[in-house]
């Protein structure tokens, strides 16, 4: 962890949940395809501008939680509460059309439209939304892309770029409407150390500069350390979460031994501070 | 040298047994010594251990592995240190022809509602670009009329010329026994304008443009694209499928009134070239009896086949799975599901062209 970024979560850490109210709540919530569970009740809350990490093993149903949360899949039992409205159990389409319109979105493959710039992929929805003149869509982009450090790329289109720039650049997509609730799929996945830790401080700089509350999922240990405020660990085995907190509570203090023994690889790394607890 | 892959089997005592291996126990065996030690393995040799132990846990017969040499042992321990998944796919019993002829009959019945479905989303996506702004990008929709209409000019053309062509010889052949080879451009014009253009237009167009739509949208899908056109609240329906299902509706009936000028002039090529009719005597006989009716109907016809075309392009890419492979499904299944439709459409209009006298 870069020491700003280690300073940062050490001021804003502590009682970050005691000040800021709820902003997401899963509520026993049951997710299957067909007659195939992948996790069942699970509960937990997102404090506002809080940075929460779901974690665990590869087909434990991480990706598949965020794509209940972003309204792409419906849950099988239980509902998803932004700032107490119902997403699924009680919200219509207009309800989720407009709660959805809250969320920016990171794909884990960047998910860049390949035949639009990376300007165009950026202004597609200031567009379709904003009712900006043409003009100011052109500087908002340039801004956007500015802050992702891809300043000068914007006619670049996605296949002339490499992988942790597509990424920066869904990011800058992703935050194109200056979103409140930032859902983020395995940013740092497939990325060389140096640009994952890249990729990493420049979402704290866009949860503290922007406010937005940030649900990240992954299974980088490098990562999670760097960025988490909170954290649940979703298992593959018994298809449920088995751990809630922060990961550097959580890396000695989970009551499951699974939990803890995969947080400690992360934590017995060089060049990671898993916050001394 | 002697045969690679030796064991034998001696019993040291009343309730144990030993295991000797010999020679070589690698997947590219050689030809191992005879009476020697275990020379080398690989896993061919864990292979082997690992179906004994199976069958020795089924008779609860324990295994003492320490003759092994050490990575053998460290390899067996690792391949059985997570225990297999208890909930894997069961296997899938085999179904009667029966049920199997009910299973696709429900299948068929269910992808005929699809379509219908999807159809009417295209609707509501139409009304949609009526009451309001376009979602999709204009360039977007020129680049499609250009991929959709003038670059399948080359393609339509040689195809509708041999059409023409080989209805004039099929009919010269025929009509020349009666000394009515004049006749030869009524069967061209009127086939060709009725039944030929269209048709041939439009599976040339599923196998091009359909199957093109279809792996376009599929990769899309596989790359999330359409994940996260939803997730900004752009509709799929309306950013990628109705631009291209309006490109299919405007270029469809061009190109099938070029094909059937290009049919005409095959048939003309062999009226004239090899009939000896004069150019005005065929050309008098197609105005004559190819009428506004004849071309009516088939560009009717194209526009159906334009929807049919453009929907199972694109329905299919959008049921597209993650995987290459699912997007060459998804290519194949547009083409098919287009073909199929084509026929059974031009059939529908085939009786209701004769009953209603046309």
């Amino acid at each position: 962890m870069t020491p700003d970024a280690a300073q940062r979560l050490d001021a804003d850490h502590p009682d970050r949940k005691a000040r800021q109210p709820e902003c997401i709540r899963v509520r026993d919530l049951t997710m299957a395809f067909g007659g195939f569970l992948v996790q069942r009740d699970l509960n937990f809350e997102v404090s506002r501008g809080e940075i929460v990490v779901i974690m665990g093993g590869s087909g434990c149903g991480k990706s598949t939680l965020l794509r209940h949360m972003i309204g792409l899949l419906e849950p099988a039992e239980g509902d998803i509460l932004y700032d107490g409205v119902s997403f699924w159990a009680q919200g219509d389409a207009a309800t989720r059309r407009e709660i959805s319109q809250r969320f920016g979105v990171l794909f884990q493959s960047g998910a860049l439209f390949s035949s639009m710039t990376l300007a165009e992929n950026v202004a597609l929805p200031l567009r379709q939304y904003s009712g900006l003149a043409p003009k100011e869509v052109d500087e908002i982009v340039r801004f956007k892309l500015a802050l992702v450090g891809l300043g000068g790329f914007e006619e670049y289109l996605p296949a002339e770029i490499s992988g942790g720039m597509r990424k920066r650049a869904g990011l800058a997509r992703a935050i194109a409407m200056d979103p409140d609730l930032l859902f983020l799929d395995e940013p740092s996945a497939g990325l060389d150390p140096p640009t994952a830790r890249r990729l990493d401080d420049l979402i704290l700089e866009l949860r503290d500069s922007m406010r937005a509350t940030v649900v990240v999922v992954t299974h980088e240990l490098d990562s999670i350390f760097t960025i988490a405020d909170d954290s649940v660990y979703l298992d593959a085995e018994s298809k449920t979460m088995i751990a809630h907190g922060p990961p550097r509570d959580l890396v000695h203090n989970a009551e499951s031994a699974k939990v803890r023994n995969f947080l400690q690889r992360g934590e017995a790394r060089p060049g990671v501070d898993a916050g001394g607890a | 040298m002697t045969e690679a892959f030796q064991y034998d089997i001696e019993q040291p005592g009343a309730d144990s047994l030993r295991l000797n291996l010999r020679g070589r126990w690698r997947i590219d065996a050689g030809l191992p010594d005879a009476d020697a030690g275990m020379e080398s393995w690989d896993s061919a040799l864990i292979t082997f251990l690992l179906r004994l132990h199976a069958a020795g846990r089924e008779r609860e017969v324990e295994f003492d592995l320490s003759g092994l040499p050490d990575g053998a042992q460290r390899l067996l321990a690792l391949s059985q240190a997570v225990p297999p998944r208890g909930d894997t796919a069961p296997a899938k019993p085999r179904e009667p022809l029966l049920t199997q002829l009910g299973h696709a009959g429900v299948r068929e019945a269910k992808a005929a509602g699809e379509m219908l479905s999807f159809v009417g989303e295209a609707t509501l996506s139409f009304v949609r670009l009526l009451r309001g702004k376009p979602a999709f990008r204009r360039s977007d929709f020129f680049l499609l009329i250009q991929q959709t209409g003038a670059e399948a000019l080359p393609i339509v053309s040689i195809i509708s010329l041999l059409v023409g062509l080989i209805l004039a010889f099929v009919g010269a052949v025929q009509l020349r026994w009666f000394g009515a080879e004049i006749y030869v451009a009524d069967l061209v014009g009127i086939a060709m304008t009725r039944e030929m253009a269209p048709i041939m237009t439009g599976i040339v167009l599923a196998g091009r443009t359909g199957a093109s739509f279809a792996a376009n949208i599929g990769t899309m899908q596989g790359n999330e694209e359409v994940d996260a056109l939803s997730t900004l609240g752009i509709s799929p329906m309306d950013f990628l499928v109705l631009p291209r299902l309006l490109a299919m509706l405007l270029m469809m009936p061009l190109l099938v009134l070029y094909a059937d000028f290009v049919g005409i002039f095959g048939g003309w090529v062999v009226g004239v070239g090899m009939l000896d009719l004069t150019s005005a005597a065929y050309v008098a006989q197609t105005l004559a009896k190819v009428t506004a009716d004849h071309f009516l109907i088939g560009l009717t016809k194209s526009l159906f086949f334009g929807l049919i075309v453009a929907t199972a392009g694109c329905m299919r890419g959008l049921q597209a799975g993650r995987s290459a492979a699912a997007v060459g499904n998804a290519a194949t299944s547009a083409v098919v599901t287009g073909i199929v439709y084509i026929i059974v459409v031009d059939a529908i209009f085939a009786v209701i062209c004769n009953i209603v006298g046309i």
